[in-house]
């Protein structure tokens, strides 16, 4: 049966092919009809997302972001859940590195201080995960709409926080005090130059080392150990997984806490690698487009990666796109994220009738001949 | 009158209109759900309301056809929510989550292209947004203690689209329990395919629910930026779609509850506003953050069982397949 599994081959290849199509092509027609010629505004942003060394720092940065996010969403969506809450996870993992690096920065060195904010970032954003997936697994309560409240108390928790307890006396702003230097990572200019290499600077930091390494071993943990295999049959069919000798609450929860782990990881990129203090709404939008990315990129890091990429240069080009044309700003690129979301996510199975039908008569031909 | 009774009086009033938005949507969301189709998109179609009303009252000065475009705008929004997860079978939450960054980011983008002022509308004279109402005698029976301030101060003087919300309640509540659109609408979302034998489609039942979600989230928006403000600013909404869904789930699907359930969290909201800054004998500074969280934390405690059991619709999220 080739004719079959080619059928199903190109129907993989096909549909979503024609869905990312359908969104570009909505977004010229949106272009069009607020007067923006698509062919200029497509030239900026590309321009602007690659075409300078600056520019290409920036996209990589978003790109970081995204990776991490897209991640979050995959592991759960691998184990049959949808974390919406990537947003306030990322949010409470800066509360982890903003503790590390407030309480030890000054004490130890950057070795030291670096790994641990790494390590409280992912607890951090793992606990609050945690908690929407035991609820899931224990008291049967939706985690799409418990992932949501945890975003809404993430936010109230963070914003007291913040004024109350963690901006230093006399400081008008909603912000922690500024790290110290040991809890800085590196930047990507930085470390370049160590090789004798000049790169203009970015806010790049070695974090996307971190992100790529995170798509390794998702990709490692998902496909070739045993609990990656229990995580994924629970998601297909937790019947079935119970038969099998599989705990599907141990699952959800594990699924859970990965996930808020590597949302957890955004902070990393954000306070440790940028800001360099904690920062009121640092984790703004981030959660929201891994949900994109991860649909876009099939739930696997290497779609993941690519589709974190065009997020990030969306994301650059936007912002360059908005400076350039005075009628534009950045919700442009919010509503190519929505599109994309809508076609690539949404109406997934829009052209599935309709692809269907147009292979099936290719085949029957094919018999005919 | 004493201090604390015209202080009472004051935050019930700011009770009521905080809540309005509320009670709409979260009727909104409770036809979509009961008929089995999960609505995260509340926010979303809210916000297109809000936009479209202001607009549409700005350039004709009828705040009447605003209402209208506010609806329009909305039930489109609600139609796509539909096709996808009616229609196309799709993923009934990564539908919601795309009509809200959908409506978030298409609303600014508008806002801009067409009125230059960083993303609002102009705004609105008085007599361009829906008004307060005065109520017979309203003046005269003011000084009457007690009873002369609830009536002329708190059940007077508010604009129709308040009066409406309170309304809807019981009309909801007829619509879904004593009519027969409403037997059909609870028997799709617990049993499509009990619906689908007796010789109704499912579809066109689910669609209907979806629309009326629509003309809802329409009304709850263009109270929004054209009674309870005069104009749109972006994103408005501010999470209030999503406070509604957490009332909706917290009155556990039912149209009284859901007034409750609103009224108390709009309640919640009056206070914070009033007790910033402020320290209580006793407790001293209360963080206003802590009871604008609430509402949040009081559904997921209910979610998890602590109070009562919240038990959705048992068809929802599944979109409903015809055996073959």
């Amino acid at each position: 049966m080739t004719s079959t599994r080619l059928h199903n081959g190109l129907m993989l290849v096909l549909l979503p092919a024609l869905n990312i199509l359908t969104a570009f092509i909505v977004t010229t027609l949106l272009l069009l009809a607020i007067g923006i010629d698509p062919v200029a505004a497509g030239k900026i942003m590309l321009d602007g997302a690659f075409g300078y060394e600056e520019g290409i720092g920036y996209t990589f940065y978003y790109t970081t972001n995204f990776i991490f996010t897209g991640l979050a969403v995959a592991v759960a969506f691998h184990a049959g859940l949808f974390n919406i809450g990537g947003e306030g996870q990322a949010y409470i993992g800066g509360l982890g590195v903003a503790l590390v690096a407030l309480g030890l920065g000054s004490h130890l060195p950057a070795f030291v201080v670096i790994p641990l904010g790494i390590v409280a970032a992912a607890l951090f954003g793992a606990a609050w995960a945690a908690i929407p997936g035991y609820l899931q697994a224990y008291r049967g309560s939706h985690i799409v709409i418990t992932t949501i409240m945890f975003n809404f108390l993430a936010s109230s928790l963070m914003v007291y926080l913040l004024v109350n307890v963690l901006s230093p006396a006399g400081q008008m702003q909603p912000a922690s005090a500024a790290f110290a230097d040991s809890a800085a990572l590196p930047m990507w200019h930085d470390m370049l130059g160590w090789f004798g290499i000049s790169f203009d600077s970015s806010p790049l930091n070695a974090s996307i080392l971190l992100a790529l390494a995170c798509c390794v071993a998702v990709w490692v943990f998902l496909w070739k150990t045993r609990w990656g295999y229990a995580l994924r049959t629970v998601g297909m069919n937790a019947d079935a997984a119970v038969y099998a000798g599989i705990n599907p609450r141990h699952m959800i929860v594990l699924a859970m806490l990965i996930s808020g782990g590597l949302a957890g990881l955004v902070a990393v990129n954000e306070l440790m690698g940028v800001q360099h203090r904690l920062v009121l709404g640092f984790s703004a939008g981030y959660g929201f487009v891994g949900i994109a990315v991860s649909l876009m990129g099939r739930n696997h890091p290497i779609g993941i990666v690519l589709a974190a990429l065009l997020f990030g240069a969306l994301y650059q080009g936007g912002a360059e796109l908005a400076f350039e044309m005075p009628t534009v700003t950045r919700d442009l690129v919010v509503v190519i994220q929505g599109l994309i979301i809508l076609f690539c996510g949404a109406l997934e199975f829009m052209y599935k009738p309709y692809v269907q039908r147009f292979l099936l008569r290719f085949s029957r031909e094919e018999a005919q001949a | 009158m004493s201090e604390h009774f015209s202080l009472l009086i004051s935050t019930l009033d700011a009770t009521l209109r905080v809540s309005t938005p509320l009670i709409f949507a979260a009727l909104a969301g409770m036809f979509s759900e009961r008929s089995g189709v999960i609505d995260i998109g509340l926010e979303g179609k809210m916000l297109v309301g809000a936009f479209m009303a202001a607009t549409v009252t700005a350039l004709s000065g009828s705040v009447w056809l605003g209402l209208l475009a506010a609806i329009a705008a909305s039930v489109l929004f609600a139609l796509i929510h539909g096709f996808a997860c009616i229609t196309t079978k799709g993923n009934q939450v990564v539908s919601g989550v795309a009509i809200n960054i959908l409506a978030s980011g298409l609303t600014a983008v508008l806002a801009l292209t067409w009125f230059r002022r960083g993303g609002s509308t102009p705004t609105l004279a008085n007599e361009q947004r829906f008004m307060a109402l005065e109520w017979p005698f309203a003046e005269q029976l003011a000084d009457v203690p007690v009873l002369g301030a609830l009536y002329s101060e708190l059940l007077s003087g508010h604009n129709i689209l308040v009066y409406s919300a309170l309304l809807l309640v019981p009309v909801s509540w007829w619509l879904l329990y004593r009519s027969r659109f409403g037997l059909r609408l609870r028997a799709v979302g617990e049993n499509p395919k009990a619906v689908d034998t007796a010789g109704i489609s499912v579809a066109w039942l689910r669609y209907r629910a979806v629309m009326m979600a629509g003309v809802l989230c329409g009304f709850a928006g263009a109270y929004l930026s054209t009674a309870q403000n005069a104009q749109f600013i972006r994103d408005m909404t501010a999470g209030q779609g999503f406070m509604a869904l957490a009332a909706l789930i917290f009155a556990k699907w039912k149209p009284f509850s859901v007034l409750f359930a609103c009224l108390l969290f709009g309640f919640l909201d009056a206070v914070a506003v009033r007790l910033q800054g402020v320290s209580l004998p006793g407790m001293g500074e209360v963080p206003v953050q802590l009871i604008e969280a609430m509402p949040y934390l009081l559904t997921v405690i209910l979610l998890a069982g602590f109070i009562g059991k919240a038990r959705p619709p048992k068809a929802i999220g599944v979109p409903y397949v015809k055996e073959r």
